[in-house]
């Protein structure tokens, strides 16, 4: 039987990697931050149950957006401009190109 | 049975992808959509785009590095799993002075095989007996001892596991498919940021003559967080 896979989707093996290594810079403590995530799972929990997948990395990104504004390292405005950014670039290339953000 | 708990967790397509070349580039790999006309490229869902709009910006401000974040997957993917904890718990089983050691204080011990590191700080080994069996949750988010087992799986991150866990853990040990005797005291331990731990399982009857490798393939993830019991030869 093929094991599991570690990340279920690319997305959530990008935002792990980035809180462990925004953490190991010394932009935040684990504790601190486990303590946060701990809230958004319990707050998202009371209207569902969490299947500890997709929804867990989505209270897990959450988490992360909020406290990465309240440290002051990136404010939703400017996340906001680059989701929007790169979602046009993915519209804008032909399939099977490389996608690349456009220089603004 | 693991049916419940695992129902819970939603399957989900996966998608091919590349950590690649850097944040400003990916390349579409082949995908199982039927829609093959689709002249764009495969537009990523909403939360895949807030990471890369997030990853970008940290990128443009120089706090972090892109190829750290392709090291950090890459361990977790290829170089990290319960291979570590199983080796651990084989010492235990052959090597009293090990096992008292690593009951005795496992970060150190654990450390010395060159297990430390993320989430490895303060690592606690507690050891099934006729007694008593141990079972690990995390009841605030998923904290588990990474060295030693890797990332967890889904199921221990589902609402379903870190509630039921304490509240009814005969009742989930028997989904997972573990009956113990009723004397069996279970007792349920909860991670914390500080504090992670590893169960050693108790080792199977008729395995005497094995060697280590031969025993390392007894040791399942699950046994050692406690939801099954180290395999039969």
């Amino acid at each position: 039987m093929k094991p599991d896979p570690v990340f279920e989707a690319p997305w959530h093996a990008q935002l792990f990697a980035l809180t462990v290594h925004l953490n190991e810079a010394g932009h935040f403590e684990w504790g601190q931050w486990a303590g946060r995530f701990g809230a958004t799972l319990k707050r998202h929990g009371l209207a569902k149950e969490l299947n500890g997948g997709e929804d867990y990395f989505a209270a897990w990104l959450d988490t992360l957006e909020v406290y990465l504004d309240e440290i002051g390292i990136a404010a939703p405005g400017e996340v906001a401009l680059l989701r929007d950014a790169w979602k046009a670039a993915y519209l804008g290339t032909p399939h099977g190109q490389p996608v690349r953000l456009a220089k603004s | 049975m693991r049916v419940k708990i695992l129902a819970a967790f939603k399957r989900l397509a996966h998608f091919g992808w590349t950590s690649g070349p850097g944040w400003c580039t990916l390349f579409p790999m082949p995908h199982d959509h039927s829609d093959h006309d689709d002249p764009h490229a495969l537009l990523p869902s909403d939360p895949a785009l807030r990471v890369k709009a997030l990853e970008t910006l940290l990128v443009q401000k120089g706090l972090i590095d892109p190829a750290a974040l392709d090291e950090i997957i890459d361990t977790y993917e290829n170089k990290i799993g319960p291979r570590n904890g199983a080796r651990v718990v084989v010492k235990a089983w052959t090597d009293p002075g090990f096992r008292a050691a690593l009951l005795e204080d496992a970060t150190a011990v654990v450390a010395d095989l060159g297990y430390y590191g993320r989430q490895g700080e303060h690592m606690v080994a507690v050891e099934n007996t006729d007694e008593l069996h141990n079972m690990v949750v995390c009841t605030l988010c998923s904290c588990y001892p990474w060295p030693l087992l890797g990332i967890p799986p889904g199921w221990y991150k589902s609402d379903a596991y870190r509630a039921r866990a304490v509240r009814e853990p005969r009742k989930v040990l028997a989904e997972f498919g573990v009956t113990l005797p009723e004397h069996r005291a279970v007792r349920v331990w909860d991670s914390t940021a500080e504090m992670r731990y590893l169960v050693i399982p108790q080792r199977p009857e008729g395995t005497e003559g094995m060697d280590e490798e031969a025993l390392m393939g007894l040791v399942s993830r699950d046994s050692m967080i406690g939801t099954a019991l180290a395999g039969t030869p």
